[in-house]
C-alpha cells in the first residue's frame, strides 16, 4: 500500500503507514525473502466485522425513526474498488466510532425526552407553577406539530386571576386546497 | 453475443469474475440475458401494477428496509467495495427514497419499469445494456491504466483499480455505478442484455426471480 493511497482521519492512518515502512525497513524484523503474507484472512475477519457493524448501524437506525439530526455517514473510500487491509481497518474503526456516537447521542437524548414527559406531567399536576412553558411533540422525540403549552384561561382576565392551565395544541395546520383554487382563471 | 430467445423460461447465465475479484469476493457472481425486446411506453396493465406497487409502499418500510436481508446485503457490499451507502444509495434505497418524494413510482417506458418492479418485489437491482453494442460476455474485473468507460471519444477515464463490467472490447458499465456512454437502451433498441450482480447474502432464486419479473414485462409489452 502506497503512503499516497491512504486517507488519513485523526492521524490513523500515517500511524498504520508509518507503521508498516518502519516494519519493513528494520533489520531483523518482517517477512523472509520469497515469503509472501497472506493478509486474505485478516481482510475477511474484517469484513464480517463491517458486515455486523452495519447491522448494527441499522438496528439503530431503525429505533432512531423519527428523531432526525443525526448523522450516519461514514465517508467513502473512492470506491469501487478492492480496499486493502488498512482501508478496511480504518473503515470498521470509523464505523465502530459513528456507532458508539450515535447510541451516545441516542442516550442523550432519550434522557431529554423523559425529562420532557416528566415535565408535561407535573405541568398537568401544577399549571400554575409552569406558566407559559411549551413542550413540543420534537422535545419528545415524536413527529407532528402537537404541544403542551400553559397558557391562562381567559387570556388577560386567567393571567390576573391566576388561571392557569394546559392547552393541547390540535396538530399540524391542515394542508391548503386544491392547487386550481389558487391558481388565476384564464377566461 | 448470441442473443437467448425469449422463451417462457428465460435462464441467465453467469459472467467470469477477475480471479483477483473472486478471491475477495468469492460470492460476488454477475448474471446477465441478452433478448429481444424494445422499451416503448408501458401498456396500461404495467402502468396498473406499478400504481399497485406505489400504494404498498409505506415510508415505515423505507425505514425498516436497511434491516431486510437482501437491501443489507447490499449495504453491506457496498461497504466492502469502499462506497457509502448513505451517499451512494443501493438501488432499492434509492427507488424507495424517490417514490417517497414523488409519491408515487412514475412510469417512465416500458424497460424502466420493468427493472422498478423486478427491483421492488424482489430486491435484486437488474440494468440493461443495448445489446447491439455489446460485445462477447460480460464480466466483473479491475480497471486497468488509461482506460475509459465506453468506447465512445467523449468517454469519462475510469480510475485504475476500480471495479468495472466488461466485454469483450473493455468497460461497459462501473459496479453499480453509471453505464457507458453510448451503450445504455434507447428508443431504438431491439435486443438488451439485462444483467443482474448478486453480492453474499442474496439467494439465487431471488435474482432468477428478478430476470424472471423483467422478461415477463418486457415480454408481455413489447412488440
Amino acid at each position: 500500500m502506497s503512503p499516497a493511497a491512504v486517507r488519513l482521519p485523526r492521524g490513523r492512518g500515517l500511524f498504520v503507514v508509518l507503521l508498516t515502512e518502519e516494519l519493513q525497513q528494520a533489520p531483523g524484523i518482517g517477512v523472509l525473502p520469497g515469503v509472501e503474507v497472506d493478509e486474505s484472512a485478516a481482510r475477511r475477519t474484517l469484513r464480517t466485522q463491517i458486515a455486523r457493524l452495519e447491522s448494527e448501524l441499522g438496528a439503530a437506525f431503525t429505533s432512531a425513526f423519527p428523531r432526525v439530526g443525526l448523522e450516519w455517514s461514514v465517508p467513502s473510500r473512492g470506491g469501487p474498488r478492492l480496499l486493502g487491509l488498512g482501508e478496511l481497518e480504518m473503515l470498521r474503526d470509523d464505523l465502530a466510532e459513528r456507532l458508539a456516537g450515535i447510541r451516545r447521542e441516542l442516550a442523550r437524548r432519550a434522557g431529554q425526552e423523559d425529562e420532557a414527559r416528566r415535565l408535561i406531567e407535573h405541568m398537568l399536576a401544577d399549571p400554575a407553577a409552569h406558566k407559559w412553558v411549551r413542550v413540543t411533540n420534537a422535545d419528545l422525540g415524536l413527529t407532528g406539530c402537537r404541544n403542551w403549552h400553559v397558557r391562562p384561561r381567559l387570556g388577560l382576565i386567567g393571567m390576573l386571576m391566576g388561571w392557569w392551565r394546559v392547552k393541547v395544541s390540535s396538530g399540524c395546520p391542515l394542508p391548503r386546497g386544491p392547487a386550481r383554487s389558487r391558481r388565476p382563471r384564464v377566461a | 453475443m448470441d442473443p437467448t430467445e425469449l422463451t417462457e423460461d428465460p435462464r441467465p447465465v453467469a459472467g467470469a469474475v477477475a480471479p483477483e475479484v473472486a478471491s475477495e469476493f468469492p460470492e460476488l457472481r454477475l448474471l446477465s440475458l441478452t433478448l429481444h425486446a424494445t422499451s416503448p411506453r408501458s401498456p396500461r396493465e404495467v402502468r396498473q401494477r406499478l400504481k399497485d406497487l406505489s400504494d404498498r409502499f409505506k415510508g415505515a418500510q423505507a425505514v425498516a428496509m436497511r434491516r431486510q436481508p437482501i437491501p443489507w446485503a447490499y449495504r453491506v457490499f457496498y461497504r466492502h467495495i469502499g462506497l457509502d451507502p448513505e451517499t451512494d444509495r443501493p438501488p432499492m434505497e434509492a427507488l424507495a427514497l424517490d417514490r417517497l418524494l414523488k409519491g408515487h413510482f412514475r412510469s417512465q417506458s416500458l424497460l424502466d419499469d420493468a427493472l422498478t418492479i423486478a427491483l421492488m418485489e424482489t430486491g435484486v437491482p437488474l440494468w440493461a445494456l443495448d445489446a447491439d453494442t455489446v460485445h462477447g460476455d460480460l464480466a466483473i474485473r479491475l480497471a486497468r491504466q488509461d482506460e475509459a468507460l465506453g468506447r465512445a471519444s467523449t468517454a469519462p477515464p475510469l480510475p485504475e483499480g476500480g471495479l468495472v463490467i466488461v466485454d469483450g472490447e473493455g468497460p461497459v458499465a462501473v459496479l453499480f455505478g453509471p453505464i457507458a456512454p453510448g451503450h445504455g437502451v434507447t428508443p431504438k433498441t431491439t435486443r438488451m442484455t439485462l444483467f443482474a450482480l448478486q453480492v453474499a447474502g442474496v439467494p439465487e432464486i431471488f435474482v432468477e426471480e428478478a430476470f424472471w419479473e423483467c422478461v415477463s414485462i418486457l415480454g408481455a409489452g413489447g412488440p
